[in-house]
């Protein structure tokens, strides 16, 4: 079936794949300048030196080996989320979820990281990534099964299942599996046992690492294996998946599934390697951030890693920024809607661009309320 | 044939009686807790009319915009954006009618942007209403500055011996501007859609486009005229917050309550009588949630227990409630046919 797709014999043009990659990348590259530009502006009308303030951006998330460091940090949980939300797109899923399931993610891996002491790292820190992912998926599979079940629509209950998710894990670090260590006055859980950290490999975070595995599993999942296929066609045609003989359900349920094990995964690897517990208010706005990269990397698990380092630069200098140039960092939230609103609207960069829209370019995305 | 189901007016014949039984068992249910501690229900009643109000206009903006066969994801965000500007129209000019003039203005603003995208640009609906929400969150928390203050807020009107009826007067006829304008325009848009021009035109263009077309509806510029006025009302939605229920704004203050609309907006089958009966509901559970803490010593011992719940499982009940509410609604109401779709002529 892919095979098919590229039936020039192999000699004939050795750069047509490098070729395809770059009109690939226009868009995504055209919408995040122009971003840029316009972020510029607003920052102009409220009186700061744009060029100041990029600079600062730029040096708090490239500068140094600690600012890169910073960066990557900040890299990992988005290229869970921006998986999580792009394998389920191509399912026709909108999951708004991603930041629920992280947290859910984020907190059971703390509970299996603190409450189980004297583990060798080798069993202690699977066991606690696993057991995150696996609540990830589980919250993220009430949605699906509402989806497919009730046909309630999954933008709405993921949205819902977020609070839901904020209140749940703020009672738990509050009350239950709260710090009890004296002085401690705040919601959070104990400090997760040292064992359970994730140690650098090489000097790169073991998070990170996992993060591009993931990435490559995805793309391996989507593009290579049956279910991945099943999963495609109910995403581009749900009555024709149900000709077909596929259980436009199962893969609907499957999809959400998998989605929120992503994410949970990327909450218990924030939890293990960055933060060392879970505390309330972690987070927050990852789930429309992973929104932004999944269509910046227009669905596509591999592109996926590169957009989040982009935003992962811009949230490590935005600290830097606002110190520097005294811009708040929230100007980053809306230099990302803008980058979301161009790669959305890309007719509007292939108009000033002057470019075609190509057949079969286009992604599908999600289902309105009936479908 | 497919047409009939919801273009032909809400039919007298088949009598309601679950609809019937359901609020005639709560107005019984209100009697009797208003009979044993009348202040405590009537605070309540109050207090679910004022938390319903964002609510319904919410789902009414939800319902002109997808009517007409947009998806508008994007409430959250138009809420959260006219309720900031409202507030700093507020701050501006001191004149809240001035500040609700200016969050209207707002609302169709950004009503508009969403039919640019989702009409002329044929961007995925649910995207572009994504898109409103991030850019919401991003320039209300870039713009927000601490510390500003206005000179109040608007102030419950009392309506003359309708007021002073017992139950119904302080909870119907003594509530702030907004209130009364949302409760008015449930009745003026439930007319609007089912008994004017405008109204079957929304509709078929909601349903069959094509057909809407060749009848001689500019299909686009009626759905450009509905989001639009959708937007007007998530801006009413947002005056509410900043102008007459907090007073003040607070970074995404809206917690939620344009997904709520939508949500009710599906429980009340794109009605806005049926919308309203779904906001009453998260009104209540609102209205209890912020009066549990005066409410525990009145509780009957067999209630106790509610009173010593973790403050965040009242928090997660409206959304629970949401979540409810869509899995048993929804595969029993029909949206609109041609909804989220792009009407291209052939």
């Amino acid at each position: 079936m892919e095979r098919a797709e590229s039936p020039s014999p192999p000699q004939a043009d050795r750069l047509a794949p490098l070729r395809s990659l770059l009109r690939a990348m226009i868009v995504p590259v055209a919408s995040v300048v122009v971003a840029l530009v316009i972020g510029a502006v607003i920052i102009s009308v409220s009186g700061a030196n744009p060029l100041v303030a990029y600079s600062a951006l730029f040096e708090g998330g490239l500068g140094s080996g600690r600012a890169i460091g910073r960066t990557l940090e900040k890299a990992t949980p988005l290229i869970f989320g921006g998986l999580a939300v792009s394998l389920a797109f191509k399912c026709g899923l909108f999951n708004i979820g991603a930041q629920g399931q992280l947290l859910l993610g984020a907190v059971f891996a703390a509970f299996i990281g603190f409450s189980l002491q004297g583990l060798p790292a080798v069993v202690h820190i699977p066991l606690a990534l696993l057991v995150g992912a696996i609540m990830g998926a589980a919250w993220a599979a009430i949605a699906g099964s509402l989806k497919a079940f009730t046909g309630a629509h999954e933008v709405i209950t993921t949205i819902m299942l977020n609070f839901v998710a904020f209140n749940l894990t703020d009672w738990l670090a509050d009350g239950p599996w709260k710090d009890r260590s004296p002085g401690n006055i705040v919601a959070r859980t104990p400090a997760v046992a040292p064992e359970a950290r994730l140690p650098d490999i090489a000097g790169v975070p073991l998070g990170m690492i996992l993060a591009v595995l993931a990435a490559f599993a995805v793309w391996w999942l989507i593009w290579r294996t049956t279910i991945g296929f099943e999963l495609r066609t109910v995403g581009q045609n749900a009555s024709a998946a149900k000709y077909a003989g596929i259980s436009v359900r199962r893969m609907t349920v499957l999809a959400m599934v998998a989605s929120g094990f992503l994410a949970g995964l990327g909450g218990a690897v924030e939890t293990l390697g960055v933060v060392g517990r879970f505390q309330p208010g972690f987070n927050v706005g990852l789930g429309f951030q992973a929104i932004t990269i999944a269509l910046l990397a227009r669905t596509n698990p591999i592109a996926v890693v590169p957009a989040s380092l982009l935003i992962g630069v811009m949230q490590a200098g935005a600290s830097r920024m606002q110190f520097n140039s005294g811009v708040a960092s929230e100007i980053i939230d809306v230099i990302q809607a803008i980058i979301l609103f161009f790669v959305a609207a890309e007719s509007i960069i292939r108009w000033v661009l002057r470019l075609r829209a190509e057949e079969g370019e286009r992604v599908t995305l999600s289902s309105g309320w009936g479908s | 044939m497919q047409i009939t189901g919801s273009m032909a007016r809400p039919s007298a014949a088949r009598i309601p009686w679950v609809t019937i039984g359901v609020w005639g068992g709560l107005a019984i249910l209100v009697l009797v807790a208003y009979a044993r501690a009348p202040q405590a229900t009537t605070a309540v009643l109050t207090s679910t009319i004022r938390q319903s109000t964002p609510i319904i206009l919410g789902a009414l903006a939800g319902i002109m915009c997808e009517r007409s066969g947009v998806i508008n994801i994007g409430i959250e965000g138009m809420m959260l954006i006219c309720a900031f500007l409202g507030f700093l129209f507020n701050v501006w000019t001191g004149d809240l009618l001035v500040a609700t003039m200016g969050a209207l203005l707002v609302g169709a603003a950004v009503g508009a942007f969403h039919a640019l995208m989702s009409v002329t640009l044929k961007v995925d609906q649910i995207i572009a209403g994504t898109v409103i929400n991030i850019l919401a969150v991003g320039l209300t928390g870039y713009f927000y500055q601490q510390g500003l203050t206005t000179r109040g807020k608007l102030s419950p009107v009392s309506i003359p011996v309708l007021a002073d009826i017992p139950i119904i007067g302080p909870v119907f006829f003594s509530n702030p501007p907004i209130t009364y304008a949302s409760l008015i325009l449930i009745v003026v848009i439930h007319v609007l859609l089912f008994r004017t021009a405008w109204g079957l035109r929304t509709r078929a263009v909601g349903e069959h486009p094509a057909a809407a077309d060749t009848v001689g509806i500019a299909v686009n510029r009626v759905r450009y005229i509905n989001v639009i006025i959708g937007g007007m009302l998530a801006g009413l939605a947002g005056a509410f917050l900043t102008l007459e229920s907090v007073g003040s704004f607070e970074r995404n203050m809206t917690n939620g309550r344009g997904f709520v609309s939508l949500a009710v907006m599906i429980f009340g089958k794109w009605t806005p009588f049926g919308a309203w009966g779904g906001s009453l509901l998260f009104g209540f559970a609102n209205a209890l949630q912020s009066q549990i803490q005066f409410l525990k010593n009145q509780l009957p011992p067999w209630l106790a227990w509610i009173g010593d719940l973790p403050p965040q499982f009242i928090g997660m009940l409206p959304y629970v409630l949401t979540i409810a509410v869509l899995a048993g609604f929804v595969g029993r109401a029909r949206p609109p046919a041609a909804i989220g779709k792009v009407y291209e002529k052939e």
